[in-house]
C-alpha cells in the first residue's frame, strides 16, 4: 500500500514536471510559430524580408491600388530618409520600381537595417518585393547619401474591398545591437 | 525624504473634509461615455448603452431574487431549509438564454467593427509618430509636419499658479483637420509603444516602433477635441495630451498655406545672424517643450539617469561637439537625435540657451547657419 | 492509511522557535507561514496604493515625481497578484486540501518548505529595487518591450525575482496536484472532492501550465537587454507586439488562476450559512473546467488596440463573451443555494454574499469590455482600473477574507469577535464601493490609466475614490488586528463551529492535531 501510493505520487511529480517542461519549451517554440502565424494571416503587417520571384502576368487593369510610401527613423537616429515619391498609382499584377533616399548626417560610419510594414495588415501578404533594401543592413560613411531602389509588386489575389495600400519603412540603429 | 512625504499625506487626510467641500463646487462629474462627434464614436456609444441596460436588467433579475431570498429566507424568520440541489431543466435553461443574449449582441458589436476597420477611400492621410513624450504629425500630402507638445506650465503642474481650464490637454502644436472629410492617420512610434486616444473621436490605436497602425475618422462639427496618449511610455506618460482642431474646408486651406508660409519664413529667418536675446528668448521656448522633461527646467537633470547641463562638461565644452550632440544625439541612451525634430534656428537657440544659462558662462553664439553648415 | 507512517519519524519532535518555521514541513505550519506573508504583503502593496490615491487625491504633483509614481503602480501590481493573493491562496490549499481530502499532509513536504522560502527573497529582491540608481520597474506589471528595457540597474533583479515567483507557485502547484491527485482518503471519489478542493486542482493546472510561459517570456526580454538577442526587437527581425501575445497566453489564464480558488471558498461558505447543500454541484465543476479552458483561447482581447486583422478581433471577441455562460451558471448556483434556505449572517456569510454582488458588477464591465468595437473607448482607462478591482479586491481579497473567518476558529481554536468582524465586513464594503465604483465615471469620461496627474474634469471622482481609499486602508488595520487577537485568544471553538458546515475539516477537533488525519477516514 505504502508503496504503491508512494509510486502514485512519483508518477504525478513526473507528468507535473513534463508540463512544465513543456510549456517552458512551448514558449520559445512560439517564436518560430508565431512567424508562421503572421506569415499566412498578415498579424503584424510585416512582408516577407527575402527577395520573392515574380512570374509576369498579365495585369489586372480594372483595379487600381494606391500604394502610399512612408518612411521613418527610429530613436530619432540623425538620418534624412524619405521616398522619392509618397503615393503611386499601380494595377495589381504589375511590377513597379521606386526609391528611397537615405544619408547620414552623423560624423559616424552608421549601419541601419530598415524595417518594413503594411497597414492595413492583411496587404502585407499580397506585397511582393523583388528588390528591396530591407534585404540587407545599410551602411552609411559620415555624410553618404544613396537612392535606394525598391522593385514590387501587388498581387492580384489582394482582396478587393483593400483600395489603399500603405508601405513604411523605419530605419533602426543597428550599432546599438553591435557594440 | 518619504517621510516628510507620509507626513504631509496624512495632513492631507486630516483636512479631507475642508478640502473636499472648497474644490468639488468647481470639479465636473461626468459620469458616462462621450457620444462624441463621429459616426465610429456614435457607434461605440449605443453600442456602451446597449450592454450596460442589458447587463443592468440582468443584475437586477439576479440580485433581486437574492435580496428576495435574503429577506425571507432567513434563519431567525424560523424557515425549513429546502433539500433540493439539482435540476437539469433550469440549468439548460440558464446555460442557453444567457447564450442567446450573447449573440443578440454580438452581432451589432461585429457589424461596429466591421465599419471601424474600413480604412479604405480616405481623403487625407495623416502620419502619427508617437514619441517620448510628444506627438509628431507629418501630412502626407501637403508637406506639413511639426511637433505637439504639452503648453501646460511646469508652475501649474507643481501647484505654484491656479490651473487653467485645460489643464494638461492643452499642446503648442494642435493637430488641424477638416470636417466631414474621412481622415486616416498611419501611426507609428519612435522609441516605445504608445497609443493615439481622442475620446470624442471614439477611437484608440497603439503607436509601435518598426510598426504602422491605422485608424480614421470624420468629424462631423467644427471644434477642438482633447485626448492622451492611453498607453504607458515612461516618465512623462501623463504629460503627452493630442488636441484636434476640426475646421471647416476653407479655414483648413488657410491652415495648410499658413504652416507652408511658417516654414518658408523659417528657411529665410535661418538665413540672417539672430542676436543673443533673440536666441536666448527662443532657446529657453524650446528647452521648456523638449528638454526640460529629462534635463529639469533648473538644468541639474536628474541624478543617476539624466545628466546635468548646469556646469555639465558638455554643456560648457567646445561649441561643436554640444552641437553635434544635441543633433545626433548619443546612441545606447535616452538622449535622442534632435537633428529631425528641430529646424536650424531652433537647434541654435536651444544649445546657445544651454551654454548660457544656470551659471553657464560661455558667451558662444550659435547661429542657424552654424547649424545648417554642420549638417 | 499507512501514507502516514512515512512522516511519524520527525512526527512529535519538531524544533521550537524560529527554527520550527524555517525547518518545518509540516502542512499546517507552511499553511500559517504563507498566510501571514500574503498579509504582510498585502500591508506593503497597500501602503504603495495608498500613495497612488494620495498623489491622485487632486490635479497636480504634490507628494511623489511620475517617474517614482509609475513605479508604484508597477510595484503595487506585482506585490498584490505575486505577494498577497496567490499566496494566500497557496496558503489555504496548504491548511486545507489535507484536512477536506482525509490526509495527513501535502504529498511533498519537503517541496512545500522551499516553495514557501523561495517567496521572501523574491520579494526582498523585488523590494529592493525601490533603493537602487534608476528606481524600481517603472513599465507596468506587464512589462512591454521596450519600455521596460529602459529599466535601470533594477531590470535583472526584476526578472530575476520574477523567476523565483513563478518557481515557488509551480512547486506549490505541483504539491496541490500530487496531493488531490494521490492522497484522498478511501471513499472521497473526485465528485465528492468539495469544490474548494476542485477549483485548486483546476487552478494548479493552470499555474503549470502558464507559470513557465511567463519564465520564458521574461528570460526572453532578458536575452533581448544583454546578450544581443532579438526576440522582441523590430531591428533584428523581432517583434515588441509579440511579448504581448506571449505575456497575455500567460497572462489571462493568470487572471482565473486569481479568482477559480476564490470561487471555491465561495462555494463552501455559502452552503453552510444557507443550511442546504450546494445547488448544482457537478454543474459548477464543469463550469470551473470550462472557464479554466477558455481562459487559454481568449489572451488577445487584451490586445484589441495593437491593430490585429479584423478576423482575429472577431475571434477573440466571441471566445471572450462565450466566457460570460459559465460564470454566469456559477453566479446563478450560488443564489439557488440561498433560495428557500434557512440563511444566517456572519462575517464569513457576509463576505461570501458581498462576493457574489460584487464579482458580478467586475462581470459585467468584464462583459462590457470584451466587445471590441467599445473597447477602444474603454482600453487603458480607468474602467478597466475599477473592472480589475472589482474582481480581484472585492473578488479574490474579499473571498480570501470570509475564508479567513470562516475557518479561522478551525485552525486557532478560537472563535473570531463577530463583532468586530461584522464592522469590518461593513466598513470595507463601504469603502471599497466609494473606492472603486468612481473611477468607472472616470474611465467613461476619458481619464487613462497610470497616469500621476489628470485634468481638472476628473477632480471630483478622484478625490472622492481617494477618500474611498483611504478609509479601505485603515479598515484593514482593524482586520489585521482581528486576526492577531484571535491567533491569540477567544471563545473556545467547537470542532463542528457552524451549525451547517459539512465536510471532513470540521471533524478534526479544533486546533487540529498536528498531522490531520493519522489514519484515514472512511467517506460514504
Amino acid at each position: 500500500m505504502t508503496h504503491s501510493a508512494e509510486q502514485g505520487k512519483k508518477r504525478t511529480l513526473r507528468q507535473t514536471l513534463l508540463i512544465v517542461l513543456g510549456m517552458f519549451g512551448f514558449v520559445f517554440a512560439l517564436v518560430p510559430l508565431y512567424s508562421v502565424l503572421c506569415d499566412v494571416t498578415g498579424l503584424n503587417g510585416k512582408t516577407r524580408n527575402q527577395p520573392e520571384r515574380v512570374v509576369y502576368t498579365e495585369p489586372d487593369l480594372s483595379r487600381t491600388i494606391t500604394v502610399e510610401f512612408l518612411a521613418n527613423v527610429n530613436e530619432s537616429m540623425p538620418w534624412d530618409f524619405h521616398p522619392a515619391v509618397t503615393r503611386m498609382k499601380v494595377h495589381p499584377g504589375q511590377v513597379r520600381k521606386t526609391s528611397f533616399y537615405a544619408r547620414n548626417l552623423s560624423s559616424d560610419t552608421m549601419v541601419g537595417q530598415a524595417v518594413p510594414s503594411v497597414a492595413p495588415g492583411l496587404a502585407a501578404l499580397h506585397f511582393r518585393k523583388t528588390e528591396c533594401f530591407c534585404f540587407t543592413e545599410q551602411r552609411f560613411a559620415p555624410g553618404e547619401w544613396r537612392d535606394m531602389p525598391l522593385v514590387f509588386m501587388v498581387d492580384k489575389d489582394l482582396p478587393e474591398d483593400i483600395t489603399t495600400l500603405t508601405l513604411a519603412y523605419t530605419f533602426f540603429d543597428k550599432q546599438i545591437l553591435v557594440d | 525624504m518619504l517621510v516628510s512625504k507620509t507626513k504631509r499625506a496624512l495632513t492631507a487626510i486630516a483636512g479631507v473634509a475642508l478640502v473636499l467641500s472648497a474644490t468639488s463646487a468647481a470639479a465636473d462629474y461626468a459620469l458616462n461615455l462621450t457620444p462624441g462627434v463621429t459616426p465610429i464614436s456614435h457607434e461605440a456609444h449605443t453600442l456602451h448603452m446597449l450592454i450596460m441596460e442589458v447587463c443592468a436588467v440582468i443584475g437586477l433579475i439576479v440580485f433581486g431574487a437574492m435580496f428576495i431570498s435574503i429577506i425571507k429566507h432567513r434563519k431567525s424568520r424560523g424557515v425549513k431549509p429546502a433539500q433540493f440541489h439539482e435540476s437539469t431543466a433550469v440549468e439548460i435553461v440558464w446555460t442557453i438564454v444567457p447564450f442567446l443574449i450573447l449573440v443578440g449582441m454580438a452581432i451589432p458589436a461585429t457589424k461596429a467593427l466591421v465599419a471601424m476597420e474600413d480604412t479604405s477611400d480616405a481623403d487625407l492621410s495623416i502620419k502619427v509618430t508617437g514619441y517620448q513624450w510628444r506627438w509628431g504629425y507629418d501630412y502626407v500630402d501637403d508637406g506639413v509636419s511639426f511637433i505637439s507638445t504639452l503648453a501646460t506650465p511646469k508652475e501649474e503642474i507643481y501647484n505654484q499658479q491656479p490651473k487653467g481650464e485645460n489643464y494638461l490637454l492643452e499642446v503648442d502644436h494642435p493637430l488641424v483637420v477638416p470636417v466631414n472629410k474621412k481622415v486616416r492617420l498611419l501611426i507609428t512610434s519612435n522609441d516605445v509603444i504608445h497609443a493615439w486616444w481622442v475620446p470624442k473621436l471614439g477611437m484608440k490605436k497603439d503607436a509601435i516602433p518598426g510598426y504602422i497602425n491605422q485608424m480614421w475618422f470624420k468629424i462631423e462639427k467644427e471644434g477642438t477635441y482633447r485626448g492622451q496618449c492611453a498607453e504607458l511610455c515612461g516618465k512623462d506618460h501623463g504629460f503627452m495630451p493630442i488636441v484636434v482642431v476640426a475646421k471647416n474646408e476653407a479655414d483648413y486651406q488657410q491652415w495648410v498655406a499658413d504652416q507652408k508660409g511658417v516654414a518658408t519664413a523659417d528657411k529665410e529667418a535661418a538665413q540672417r545672424d539672430w542676436s543673443k536675446a533673440e536666441l536666448m528668448a527662443r532657446g529657453e521656448k524650446v528647452f521648456t517643450g523638449t528638454c526640460a522633461a529629462c534635463h529639469q527646467a533648473s538644468g541639474e537633470g536628474i541624478p543617476g539617469t539624466f545628466p546635468a547641463l548646469k556646469g555639465g562638461a558638455i554643456a560648457t565644452g567646445p561649441k561643436a561637439d554640444h552641437l553635434a550632440l544635441v543633433m545626433h544625439g548619443k546612441p545606447g541612451t535616452a538622449m535622442a537625435s534632435f537633428a529631425g525634430q528641430l529646424s536650424d534656428t531652433d537647434l541654435a537657440a536651444v544649445v546657445t540657451y544651454e551654454r548660457n544659462s544656470w551659471g553657464n558662462d560661455t558667451g558662444d553664439l550659435v547661429q542657424p547657419s552654424e547649424v545648417k553648415a554642420a549638417r | 492509511m499507512s501514507t502516514a507512517t512515512t512522516h511519524d519519524a520527525h512526527n512529535e519532535e519538531h524544533p521550537s522557535g524560529l527554527m520550527r518555521w524555517v525547518t518545518t514541513t509540516n502542512h499546517k505550519d507552511i499553511g500559517t507561514l504563507y498566510l501571514l506573508f500574503a498579509l504582510m504583503m498585502f500591508i506593503v502593496g497597500g501602503a504603495m496604493a495608498m500613495i497612488i490615491r494620495a498623489e491622485l487625491f487632486e490635479p497636480g504633483l504634490q507628494f511623489v515625481e511620475p517617474q517614482f509614481f509609475n513605479s508604484m503602480t508597477t510595484m503595487h501590481a506585482l506585490v498584490m497578484i505575486f505577494g498577497a493573493v496567490m499566496p494566500a491562496f497557496v496558503g489555504l490549499a496548504n491548511w486545507l486540501i489535507p484536512m477536506m481530502i482525509g490526509a495527513p499532509d501535502m504529498a511533498l513536504p519537503r517541496m512545500n518548505n522551499w516553495s514557501f522560502w523561495i517567496l521572501p527573497f523574491a520579494f526582498a529582491i523585488l523590494l529592493s529595487t525601490l533603493f537602487m540608481e534608476g528606481g524600481a520597474p517603472a513599465g507596468g506589471w506587464t512589462m512591454y518591450p521596450p519600455l521596460v528595457l529602459q529599466t535601470g540597474n533594477a531590470f535583472p533583479f526584476l526578472i530575476f525575482s520574477v523567476h523565483l515567483m513563478g518557481i515557488s507557485s509551480i512547486m506549490g502547484a505541483i504539491n496541490v496536484i500530487v496531493t488531490i491527485v494521490n492522497m484522498r482518503a478511501p471513499g472521497m471519489t473526485m465528485m465528492k472532492m468539495p469544490l474548494f478542493v476542485w477549483t485548486w486542482l483546476i487552478t494548479a493546472y493552470l499555474l503549470i501550465a502558464t507559470m513557465p510561459v511567463l519564465a520564458g517570456a521574461v528570460t526572453m526580454l532578458l536575452t533581448d537587454r544583454f546578450f544581443d538577442t532579438s526576440f522582441f526587437n523590430a531591428a533584428g527581425g523581432g517583434d515588441p507586439v509579440m511579448f504581448q501575445h506571449i505575456f497575455w497566453f500567460f497572462g489571462h489564464p493568470e487572471v482565473y488562476i486569481l479568482i477559480l480558488p476564490a470561487f471555491g471558498i465561495v462555494s463552501q461558505i455559502v452552503p453552510t450559512f444557507a443550511r442546504k447543500p450546494l445547488f448544482g454541484y457537478s454543474s459548477m465543476v464543469y463550469a470551473t473546467a470550462s472557464i479554466a479552458f477558455l481562459s487559454f483561447i481568449v489572451w488577445a482581447h487584451h490586445m484589441f488596440t495593437v491593430g490585429m486583422p479584423l478576423t482575429g478581433e472577431l475571434f477573440f471577441m466571441y471566445a471572450t463573451m462565450l466566457i460570460a455562460v459559465p460564470t454566469g451558471v456559477k453566479v446563478f448556483n450560488w443564489v439557488s443555494t440561498m433560495w428557500r434556505g434557512a440563511m444566517t449572517f456572519e462575517t464569513p456569510m457576509l463576505f461570501a454574499l458581498g462576493f457574489v454582488v460584487m464579482f458580478t458588477i467586475g462581470g459585467f464591465s468584464g462583459l462590457m469590455l470584451a466587445m471590441a468595437p467599445v473597447d477602444f473607448q474603454y482600453h487603458d482607462t480607468y474602467f478597466v482600473v475599477a473592472h480589475f478591482h472589482y474582481v480581484l479586491v472585492t473578488g479574490a481579497v474579499f473571498a480570501i477574507m470570509g475564508a479567513s473567518y470562516y475557518w479561522m476558529p478551525k485552525w486557532t481554536g478560537h472563535m473570531y469577535d463577530e463583532r468586530l468582524g461584522k464592522l469590518h465586513f461593513w466598513l470595507s464594503t463601504i469603502s471599497v464601493n466609494v473606492l472603486f465604483f468612481p473611477q468607472h465615471f472616470l474611465g467613461l469620461a476619458g481619464m487613462p490609466r497610470r497616469i500621476p496627474d489628470y485634468s481638472v474634469q476628473f477632480a471630483g471622482f478622484n478625490e472622492i475614490s481617494s477618500i474611498g481609499g483611504f478609509a479601505f486602508g485603515l479598515t484593514q488595520l482593524l482586520y489585521v488586528y482581528i486576526v492577531f487577537k484571535t491567533i491569540k485568544g477567544g471563545a473556545k471553538a467547537t470542532d463542528q463551529v457552524w451549525e451547517g458546515a459539512h465536510g471532513l475539516e470540521w471533524t478534526l477537533p479544533s486546533p487540529p492535531p498536528y498531522h490531520s488525519f493519522s489514519t484515514a477516514p472512511e467517506v460514504k
